[in-house]
C-alpha cells in the first residue's frame, strides 16, 4: 500500500511538471505579446524593451521556463503583470472561497442526485421515474451559464428570495451551488437509479426480505449502502470537473474564488495568474482522481493491487 | 499671473463655502460595481480606464481639470509660472497639503515623484510621456538617478526645465503618472504600494480584500473644503455587468461600472424609470477602419478613398441602437481641432466603384478584416464586409481575441484592414497630439507599435513636432488651428476610414446627484467620485 501511494504521489508530480512545460509553451506561443500589455499604449520603444529586459522576457523560452520552474520550487508563481500581486496572494486569497463553493456543489449534486436515483429506482417505470430521467438528462446537458443567469433570474430577481450574486453567508452559496452541482445531478441520479436496480435483484436483498425485515429496513439498510459504493467512488472526479465548472458559474454569481481568477486572467493575458491556476488546478485534479482510485480500493474488495 | 489666481482662488472660497453646505448634501456611502478586480492603484503604473479614476480620488498632481470638463487647473500648485521661451516652468505648491499618513507634502516629493516615474525600474507605462523634460533620456535608461530638470527651488516650489518646447507639458503634469507619492511609504511596501496606496486626495484606501471589495474612506485632511460629498466609495468587483443592471434596478448598487450591457440597451432605454437614470455623453473616442499603406492593394490612395466612400456609417450606427455618432475625421468632437465644418470622404458607393476602376481594379480584389471577437464587433465587421462586396471587394473576416489583433497590428504585413472596435483609442489627455503621435505618426509605425495603418507622412510629422513646440499660452488657437490642418490632410489622405464617435451611457441610482457633467466626466471614467453626492445625504 505505502509502495503504491508512493508511486502515484511520484507520478502526480510528473504530470505536473508536465503540465507546467505545456502551458508554459502554449502562453509562450500566444502571438499577443505580454509586455505590450504590462507597458501600455503610450509606451516608447525603449521603455517596452528595458520592461522585456526586466522581467526575463528577452531571454530564450527554455531559460525563461528555467527561471521560472525555479522560482516554483521555492514556492515563488510570480507576479501578476496586470494586477501587479504576488500570484501566490491571488490565489490563496481566493482558494477558500472556492474551495466552499465546491464543498457546497458536492452536497448539492449528491442530495439532489441520490435522491432522484433511489427514487426512480423504487417506482421503477412510473411516469415520475420517466420525468425523473428526462430531468436527469436535461441536467447533464444543459449549460452552466444557462442554467445560472436562469437560476439567478427566477429566484433572486423575480422571486427574491436569494441575493443576486456575491459572496457571504448561506443564502449567497445556493444558488451557485445548485448550478455547479446540477450536471453532477443527473449524472448521480441515473448511476444511482441503474445501481439500485441492480442492487435490488441481488440475493442477499431477497434473503432480508425473506426475513421479514420491513421495506424501509430493507432498503435503508442494505440496498442503499451497497448501491452507494460504485457512486461513493466518482466523488473524486467531480473535483476535476468542478475545476472547469467554477470558472463559469463563479463568473456568472460574482463568486471570488479562483475560477473568476482564472477568466479573469485569460481575457487580460495575465500569464503568471494563468500558470498558476492552470498547476493549482492540476494538482487538485489530479489529487481528486488519486482519493477517487483510493477510495475504490477501500470500499471494493474485488480490486487488488498488483 | 500667480497674484491673478490667488485672488480668483479666494473669492472661490468665501463663495463657495456657504453655497456647498446648503445645495450639496455630505455623508453617505456609495456602491460601484465592477466585473474585473482593481489592478494596482499605484499612480505611476496603473493604466487602466478602471483604476484610472480611483487613482484620481487618491492621489493629486500639480495640474488637474475642471469637473465635468478638459479644462485644465492648478490643483497641488498653488499658481504657476512659464518663461517666455516656454522651457521653464515654476510650480509654487499649495502650503498645508497632507498625505494620508499625516505628513506634509512638499517640493521634495513632487521631484521624488517624478524622477521615480522615469526610472527604468518602476516600469512605470507612462515613462515616455515626461520626454520634454531635461535630463529624461538618463533617468529613463538609468545612467542618471533622477530628472536634472526638476529642482526644488525651496520647500514649496519645483521648477522644471524642458529640452524643448512642450505645449501638451500641462497635460501632462495632470496625469496620474505625475502624480505625487510619498517617498517613505513607498520605500516602505516597495512593489505593494498598489495594493497601499497613500496619496494627498479626497479619498484614503480603508479596505482592500482580493476579488470582493475595495472601499475608499473620506480624507478629512483634504484640502478642498466641502469635497469629497461621501463618506464612503464601495466598489464590489466579479459582478457581471448583466448582474450589476438587475441589482442596480432593485436599488442595492449605485453606478454600474462596466455600463450598460450592449444586450440591455434597448431595454433599458425603452423603460422610462430606468432611462431617467442614464446620463449620456461624449467621450474621446474614435472607431475607425485601419487600412494598411503599406499592403497592396491599399498603397493606393484611391483604393483606400473607395473603401472610405463604400462604408455607410449611419447604418453601423443603426446597428449598435444609436450608441455612437459617425464620424468623418480622426479627432472626436470633443476634442480641440475637430473641423466641423470638414466633410471627409462620404457614403457614395458609385464614386467608390468609379475609384477602383480608375485604380485598375476593376473587378474588385480580395482581402481580409481583422475584428475583435466580442459582441458588437463581429457584427459591425460584417456591415463593412457587405458594404465592401457591394463594390466588389471581398473582405473575409478574421475574428480574434483582442490581444491577438492588437499584436496582427503591430507586425508590418499581416493585417491589411482592422476594425478597431473595443480596442480603439481613447485619448490620454485632451489635446489633439495624443491622437497622432502613437496612432498616426511615424513613432507608432514600429513592430508592436499601434499605428496600425503603418502610415508614416514625415512631413506631417515635423509639423506635429512645430505645432506642440507652440507652448506660449498667446499662439493656444494658432496651435490648435495647425493641428486641424495636420488632421484634415491626413484624413484627405485616408490612412483610416473613421467609422463613429463612441457616446457613453453612465446609468445611476436614483440617490445619486450632481452635475449631470460629471456622470460622464472626460477625464474620470465612470463617474468623478469627488464630486458625486447622495441627495437625502447622512
Amino acid at each position: 500500500m505505502a509502495a503504491y501511494l508512493l508511486r502515484r504521489l511520484l507520478e502526480v508530480v510528473l504530470i505536473l511538471f508536465g503540465v507546467s512545460v505545456i502551458t508554459y509553451l502554449l502562453l509562450y506561443l500566444l502571438p499577443a505579446d505580454p509586455v505590450r500589455q504590462i507597458a501600455g499604449r503610450s509606451a516608447s520603444q525603449e521603455t517596452v524593451e528595458s520592461i522585456r529586459r526586466q522581467l526575463g522576457l528577452d531571454l530564450p523560452v527554455y531559460q525563461q521556463y528555467w527561471r521560472y520552474l525555479t522560482g516554483l520550487l521555492h514556492g515563488d508563481l510570480g507576479r501578476s503583470y496586470i494586477q501587479r500581486s504576488e500570484v501566490s496572494a491571488l490565489i490563496a486569497g481566493r482558494l477558500p472561497a472556492s474551495l466552499q463553493l465546491m464543498v457546497a456543489g458536492i452536497l448539492a449534486e449528491l442530495v439532489l442526485g441520490l435522491s432522484m436515483g433511489i427514487y426512480s429506482a423504487l417506482h421503477r417505470n412510473s411516469s415520475t421515474d420517466n420525468a425523473l430521467m428526462v430531468i436527469a438528462f436535461i441536467a447533464v446537458s444543459a449549460p452552466q451559464f444557462v442554467v445560472g443567469i436562469l437560476l439567478l433570474y427566477v429566484f433572486a430577481v423575480k422571486l427574491g428570495w436569494f441575493p443576486i450574486g456575491g459572496y457571504g453567508d448561506l443564502r449567497h452559496v445556493i444558488l451557485p451551488a445548485l448550478t455547479l452541482g446540477i450536471m453532477g445531478a443527473g449524472w448521480y441520479s441515473r448511476m444511482m437509479r441503474s445501481s439500485m436496480l441492480n442492487v435490488l435483484e441481488q440475493d442477499f436483498i431477497r434473503t432480508a426480505r425473506a426475513k421479514g425485515l420491513s421495506r424501509f429496513r430493507v432498503i435503508a439498510r442494505h440496498a442503499v449502502p451497497n448501491a452507494l459504493l460504485p457512486v461513493i467512488a466518482m466523488i473524486g472526479f467531480d473535483i476535476g470537473i468542478f475545476m472547469s465548472g467554477i470558472v463559469v458559474v463563479e463568473s456568472v454569481f460574482g463568486w471570488p474564488g479562483i475560477g473568476q481568477l482564472t477568466w479573469q486572467a485569460i481575457q487580460r493575458v495575465d500569464i503568471p495568474i494563468i500558470m498558476g491556476v492552470t498547476l493549482i488546478a492540476a494538482f487538485f485534479i489530479v489529487m481528486g482522481n488519486l482519493l477517487a482510485d483510493i477510495v475504490a480500493l477501500f470500499m471494493d474488495p474485488r480490486i487488488k493491487l498488483k | 499671473m500667480r497674484k491673478l489666481l490667488l485672488g480668483s482662488i479666494a473669492a472661490l472660497g468665501i463663495l463657495a463655502g456657504p453655497m456647498m453646505t446648503t445645495a450639496a448634501p455630505m455623508g453617505g456611502e456609495m456602491i460601484v460595481t465592477y466585473k474585473d478586480d482593481v489592478s494596482t492603484l499605484d499612480p505611476a503604473i496603473g493604466y487602466d480606464w478602471q483604476n484610472w479614476s480611483m487613482i484620481k480620488s487618491l492621489f493629486d498632481g500639480l495640474m488637474d481639470y475642471k469637473p465635468g470638463t478638459t479644462e485644465l487647473v492648478p490643483d497641488l500648485a498653488e499658481s504657476f509660472e512659464i518663461s517666455d521661451d516656454g522651457l521653464v516652468y515654476t510650480f509654487r505648491l499649495r502650503k498645508g497639503v497632507k498625505f494620508h499618513n499625516g505628513r506634509e507634502m512638499t517640493a521634495d516629493d513632487v521631484k521624488y515623484s517624478l524622477d521615480r516615474v522615469v526610472n527604468p525600474r518602476t516600469k512605470s507605462p507612462g515613462a515616455g510621456f515626461f520626454w520634454s523634460i531635461e535630463g529624461y533620456d538618463e533617468a529613463s535608461t538609468g545612467k542618471a538617478d533622477g530628472l536634472a530638470g526638476v529642482k526644488v527651488l525651496d520647500p514649496f516650489t519645483v521648477q522644471i526645465t524642458l529640452s524643448n518646447p512642450d505645449a501638451t507639458f500641462l497635460h501632462v503634469m495632470a496625469l496620474n503618472f505625475a502624480h505625487v507619492v510619498p517617498r517613505e511609504e513607498v520605500e516602505k511596501w516597495g512593489a505593494d504600494f498598489g495594493t497601499h496606496p497613500v496619496g494627498t486626495g479626497a479619498f484614503r484606501m480603508a479596505e482592500w480584500t482580493r476579488g470582493q471589495r475595495v472601499v475608499f474612506e473620506r480624507n478629512p485632511d483634504y484640502y478642498q473644503e466641502g469635497i469629497p460629498r461621501l463618506d464612503r466609495i464601495v466598489f464590489e468587483v466579479g459582478q457581471e455587468p448583466i448582474v450589476a443592471l438587475l441589482r442596480l434596478e432593485r436599488g442595492e448598487i449605485d453606478i454600474a461600472g462596466d455600463g450598460i450591457p450592449p444586450a440591455k440597451f434597448l431595454e433599458v432605454m425603452a423603460n422610462p424609470d430606468l432611462k431617467k437614470q442614464v446620463v449620456e455623453g461624449d467621450q474621446l473616442h474614435t472607431g475607425y477602419v485601419a487600412l494598411n499603406v503599406r499592403m497592396k492593394p491599399f498603397d493606393d490612395r484611391r483604393v483606400r478613398k473607395a473603401v472610405a466612400m463604400a462604408i455607410n456609417k449611419d447604418r453601423i450606427v443603426r446597428i449598435i441602437n444609436g450608441r455612437a455618432s459617425p464620424a468623418n475625421q480622426p479627432l472626436p468632437p470633443l476634442m480641440p481641432g475637430y473641423d466641423p465644418d470638414y466633410q471627409g470622404q462620404p457614403y457614395d458607393p458609385d464614386a467608390a466603384r468609379a475609384l477602383l476602376v480608375e485604380a485598375g481594379l476593376a473587378d474588385g480584389f480580395e482581402t481580409q478584416l481583422y475584428t475583435a471577437n466580442t459582441d458588437p464587433q463581429p457584427r459591425i465587421a460584417q456591415a463593412i464586409q457587405q458594404d465592401l462586396a457591394n463594390v466588389g471587394i471581398k473582405a473575409e473576416i478574421i475574428s480574434l481575441a483582442q490581444s491577438n489583433v492588437i499584436a496582427a497590428g503591430g507586425e508590418e504585413d499581416q493585417a491589411p484592414m482592422i476594425w478597431s472596435g473595443g480596442m480603439a483609442w481613447i485619448a490620454d489627455f485632451p489635446d489633439p497630439s495624443n491622437f497622432y503621435g502613437p496612432i498616426l505618426g511615424c513613432a507608432g509605425a514600429v513592430p508592436g507599435g499601434w499605428n496600425w495603418s503603418w502610415y508614416c507622412n514625415e512631413e506631417l510629422d515635423r509639423r506635429a513636432q512645430a505645432a506642440d513646440a507652440m507652448a506660449d499660452p498667446a499662439q493656444a488657437g494658432a496651435r490648435i488651428d495647425e493641428w486641424r490642418s495636420i488632421f484634415t490632410a491626413i484624413q484627405d489622405d485616408v490612412p483610416w476610414v473613421p467609422i463613429f464617435n463612441e457616446k457613453r451611457f453612465t446609468i445611476r441610482s436614483g440617490r445619486l446627484d450632481g452635475p449631470e457633467g460629471i456622470f460622464v466626466d472626460p477625464v474620470h471614467i465612470p463617474v468623478h467620485y469627488d464630486q458625486v453626492y447622495i441627495k437625502e445625504g447622512r
